[in-house]
């Protein structure tokens, strides 16, 4: 009875509910309009774009007007040997820029924690001054150091007695050099990142092993690096789930764009942009887009995947 | 945590702090090389290279800048109209759309934020988009082409939403109670209490809008409508190209070592970084406190 009594009218109020939209989820739906229109351009619109792929565009034709080719674009890409080689230097530098960024920002991480606070600040400050400046500034900074003539590292050498270095056209100098412009640029910020981390221990994990006797070194090994184990971990993994994400600034401007560099300095990013607005071979480019942007996904949903796994709060959906 | 940090005896403070001010060295280094060289006079930097310190100091370059100063103020209105557009509009999409997605009681609610993160995940990649930009919104050489394609990331999305997802619901009804509809809500209630977050998401913003070539690289052509960061780039270009042709330059009977372009484009690279320097290590604060909130989630 009482049951039968109760149900009723919620039954009759979720009928009378279901097929209206309340004004507030009218207004509400409004509001959103405006952002939902320019994600459905912005995104949506170029999502379908990649039809361009599978055709032989021309600007006159348009996208619809254009002739399907199938995988004539991807296939030009991938028997010639570039495929290979900025494949191999995206994820690469990705992973190793990686590895390089984590280590440092950890070291000077642990390392600020160790200064008084007034003295942290300015540090911070100073390691953040990269951050504000754009690629571009980076280019110019680069050249200071190694233009072949004025350049202070080549002057510096002639002033030593050595050899001058043809910086700008000998490729097994550049690895080196990205990861250096990178690291100068990443540092501030991930080593925040983790300094954050390390702020938010328990200072009684620190207390009780003072009280055991255990020294600077043994605290950093045993309380501090186990304790941002998680962060570390959620950062790497993401790191791998954007790995085929290069940085174009830096592969752009740092080494100036110089073509003698392109075989270890060239990656996704960089050559697309190359096919696109140098080369006009917009459909290539296109299918290059498409690789890049098939492999991303399937990388970032792993990713997430194992994210999920370890550690649900973290995982981006 | 005062009293951790004062526990390293005074040997091994005097060992971090060298370590850190000598980190410091190399990461101000460039920037004081680049001042420098902008001080110095055009024959010095021929018979001594690039330098820390400025031998044959000089202000002919900056005087240089400041006798024609037309392109480079007009490269600062372009990106301060960018910057201005960009981040005001950005703030109001982003916050706008955050805001509706973190209404619980809001109908479509899931499918809106799946809508809003797919993009997250997959895009179309550079050209759809170049052809999208270039062949259907027509804005080649449009200083929009720089301002558009920025406005909204799901990645500030997500960040809003988190934080205006904790304005407690009780104060919307009780707006609604006086009779409030959602517009009068948004403006008047939410989007003061959101301060903090609209101020650190349009600190981002503004920073990306300042530092924008990528963008005027695909778009832009017209001398008229050149940002800073693109100005930087074209006249890299230009010096590259006159210093590997000077043969031919000489040729046109123009004498390069009297023209003070080296000390001239590190002049001009000064003007055009040197403001974000000085403006923005007074905001890092709130750079940290975006990253952290960013970095609770993601």
């Amino acid at each position: 009875m009482n049951i039968a009594n109760e149900a009723v009218p919620e039954r009759k109020a979720a009928k009378k509910r279901a097929p209206r939209i309340r004004k507030g989820d009218r207004e509400l739906s409004l509001l959103a309009l405006p952002s939902v229109l320019y994600i459905f351009v912005f995104s949506y619109l170029t999502m379908f774009g990649v039809a361009i792929a599978f055709k032989n565009y021309r600007y006159d034709m348009g996208i619809l007007g254009s002739e399907w080719v199938g995988f004539a674009n991807f296939k030009f890409f991938f028997i010639s040997e570039k495929a290979f080689i900025v494949t191999r230097n995206t994820v690469l530098y990705s992973l190793w820029f990686w590895v390089v960024t984590t280590l440092c920002a950890l070291l000077v991480a642990i390392l600020l924690n160790e200064v008084s606070r007034r003295w942290s600040k300015y540090y911070q400050t100073v390691m953040f001054l990269p951050t504000f400046v754009s690629w571009v500034v980076v280019m110019f900074l680069t050249q200071m150091f190694l233009h072949h003539d004025f350049g202070f590292v080549n002057r510096a050498l002639q002033d030593l007695g050595l050899e001058r270095v043809r910086w700008y056209l000998e490729l097994s100098h550049w690895p080196a050099i990205l990861t250096l412009a990178h690291l100068w640029k990443s540092i501030g910020f991930s080593a925040l990142v983790y300094y954050a981390g390390i702020v938010a221990i328990d200072p009684s994990y620190y207390e009780a092993a003072r009280i055991d006797g255990a020294t600077r070194f043994q605290m950093a090994r045993k309380i501090t690096l186990p304790m941002l184990t998680p962060l570390i971990v959620i950062l790497m993994i993401m790191a791998i789930g954007s790995m085929f994400r290069g940085d174009f600034g830096l592969h752009f401007f740092v080494p100036n764009n110089s073509p003698l560099l392109f075989n270890v300095t060239d990656i996704i990013d960089t050559f697309v942009y190359r096919a696109l607005a140098v080369s006009g071979d917009v459909a290539m480019a296109a299918a290059v887009g498409l690789y890049q942007s098939v492999v991303g996904f399937v990388l970032v949903v792993a990713a997430n995947y194992t994210i999920r796994k370890i550690s649900e709060e973290n995982s981006l959906w | 945590m005062e009293v951790y940090a004062a526990k390293l005896g005074r040997g091994g403070q005097i060992v971090v702090n060298g370590f850190f001010l000598l980190l410091s060295a190399c990461i101000v280094a460039p920037f004081v090389l680049i001042v420098s060289v902008s001080l110095t006079t055009e024959e010095k930097l021929y018979e001594l290279g690039y330098s820390f310190f400025p031998r044959g100091f000089s202000t002919l370059a900056y005087e240089y800048l400041f006798q024609s100063p037309g392109v480079i103020l007009r490269a600062y209105g372009n990106t301060v109209f960018v910057t201005l557009v960009g981040t005001l509009l950005g703030l109001l999409l982003t916050a706008l759309i955050g805001y509706v997605i973190s209404r619980r009681d809001y109908r479509f609610r899931s499918p809106l934020t799946v809508f809003v993160f797919i993009p997250m995940m997959f895009s179309g990649g550079l050209v759809p988009f170049y052809i999208l930009m270039t062949q259907y919104l027509h804005l080649k050489d449009s200083l929009w082409a720089i301002v558009l394609p920025g406005l909204l990331s799901p990645f500030y999305v997500l960040i809003m939403k988190g934080f205006m997802g904790k304005i407690p619901y009780e104060l919307v009804e009780s707006a609604k109670m006086d009779g409030a509809g959602e517009w009068r809500i948004f403006f008047r209630l939410v989007v003061p209490l959101s301060t903090p977050a609209l101020a650190t998401l349009g600190l981002f913003m503004a920073f990306n809008y300042w530092n924008e070539w990528f963008n005027a690289l695909l778009f832009i052509n017209d001398d008229t409508k050149v940002p800073l960061q693109l100005l930087l780039v074209r006249i890299m270009n230009t010096l590259d190209f006159l210093r590997n042709n000077s043969e031919y330059i000489q040729s046109l009977g123009i004498n390069m070592s009297q023209f003070p372009n080296e000390s001239v484009r590190m002049a001009l690279v000064v003007l055009v970084a040197g403001p974000m320097m000085f403006v923005f290590p007074f905001f890092q604060k709130y750079f940290v406190q975006g990253l952290t909130v960013g970095s609770l989630k993601g």
